[in-house]
């Protein structure tokens, strides 16, 4: 019985190409994206000052540090879709991301006058930019997992956290096209916080998301 | 496995033949006798695994330790889904907590066809010298050589090795 397994699994094989894994997870994240700008779109819409914000430094620095987080997810979730693969370095990198925005900020907060603090940590939206990044990391989330589920990830959880980070990464990047904040405080936080409640559940998702027969 | 991502189906049935005998041996000395019959269900679905999933093989790293972790989730996953409770006396827990040897057997078995192909003499002192601990004045002494052509012979020998298995001249990965 293996032997005919053997031998029908033997008649089809095709070749690999290199770099077959990296790209179906970059197709999954590229998919993802665009679901999520569908689905932003007509909910909430871009910014009103988009082409403005493309001159001011805050909206890139925006722009860089989420997409930093998808990178760093996408290197993860490319790892752990190996058996044995870790989370060590872009973990590190994710620290390293907040540390430097961080520092930004704490000096953004010190140049400023007292009375512009609150604005520079909470702007309008402190309380739904999270949820908002959370929701929009859904879609991307689903197409990642999907993908996913077609490779070989052994440790489910941190697999997870990876395919969680870089869904949190792209939906936060997704969502600076809306989003008019532009303190680095404001973006440390809150940002950070729905990237991170995007991980966290794909990690708690990762046992039964993830599994592959 | 190099040969078969290239889509050479003559390598690629050797390589699975290969692996059917490896997979049988690993399921059946984790499953223990009562489960013995799941053991060919396992190693089926193992190698199905390893082909649907081949593309996540790392070219610059071992095809066994691939493999095998491939076989371990699938053994987990046997378990989790057949909820089996092993339950084991306490004093009897070595064999719970014991290391996976699976990796060093394949490295033994690849090291002894290594040495296989080098003349006995140096194959012998490489053996006693480099795996089982011995001295080169020990291994010296056992083969009849001076501890100074056993030195010249343990390092010819190693330099042959290199050279046979020089990174492009592997086929078997």
């Amino acid at each position: 019985m293996t032997d005919e397994l053997i031998a029908r699994l033997a008649d089809d094989i095709r070749p690999v190409r290199r770099g077959a894994l990296p790209r179906r997870l970059l197709l999954a994240l590229g998919i993802g994206a665009a679901l999520a700008f569908a689905v932003m779109l007509p909910w909430i819409g871009l910014r009103a000052d988009l082409p403005a914000a493309f001159g001011q430094w805050t909206y890139w620095s925006k722009f860089g540090f989420t997409l930093g987080f998808a990178v760093l997810g996408f290197v993860a979730a490319m790892r752990l879709a190996r058996p044995g693969g870790n989370l060590r370095r872009p973990v590190l990198g994710v620290v390293a991301l907040v540390v430097l925005l961080g520092i930004g900020g704490i000096l953004q907060i010190l140049a400023a006058p007292p009375e512009a603090v609150r604005e520079l940590l909470l702007g309008g939206t402190a309380l739904v930019c999270p949820i908002y990044i959370v929701v929009l990391s859904v879609p991307i989330h689903a197409a990642l997992a999907l993908a996913m589920r077609r490779l070989a990830p052994t440790n489910l959880p941190l697999a997870g956290f990876a395919t969680g980070l870089a869904a949190g990464g792209a939906s936060a990047w997704v969502y600076a096209f809306h989003c008019g904040e532009s303190g680095l405080p404001f973006i440390t936080i809150w940002y950070t916080l729905g990237i991170l409640i995007s991980a966290l559940a794909g990690a708690a998702l990762g046992r039964w998301v993830l599994r592959w027969r | 496995m190099l040969a078969a991502l290239g889509g050479d189906a003559a390598a690629y049935r050797r390589l699975l033949d290969e692996l059917g005998r490896l997979l049988k041996a690993y399921f059946a000395r984790r499953l223990g006798a009562a489960l013995a019959a799941n053991r060919d269900d396992l190693v089926q679905e193992t190698l199905m695994a390893i082909h649907t999933r081949r593309l996540t093989y790392d070219p610059t790293q071992r095809f066994t330790a691939w493999a095998y972790a491939i076989a371990r989730y699938k053994l987990i996953d046997h378990y989790r889904r057949s909820r089996i409770r092993y339950t084991v006396p306490l004093e009897d827990d070595a064999a719970l907590f014991a290391r996976d040897e699976a990796g060093d057997t394949a490295a033994r078995m690849d090291v002894e066809v290594a040495l296989a192909t080098l003349p006995a003499r140096p194959a012998d002192l490489i053996r006693q010298v480099r795996l089982e601990g011995a001295s080169i004045a020990e291994a010296a002494r056992k083969v009849g050589m001076t501890e100074t052509a056993a030195k010249v012979s343990i390092h010819r020998g190693l330099k042959a090795l290199a050279a046979r298995f020089a990174p492009g001249d592997r086929d078997d990965r």
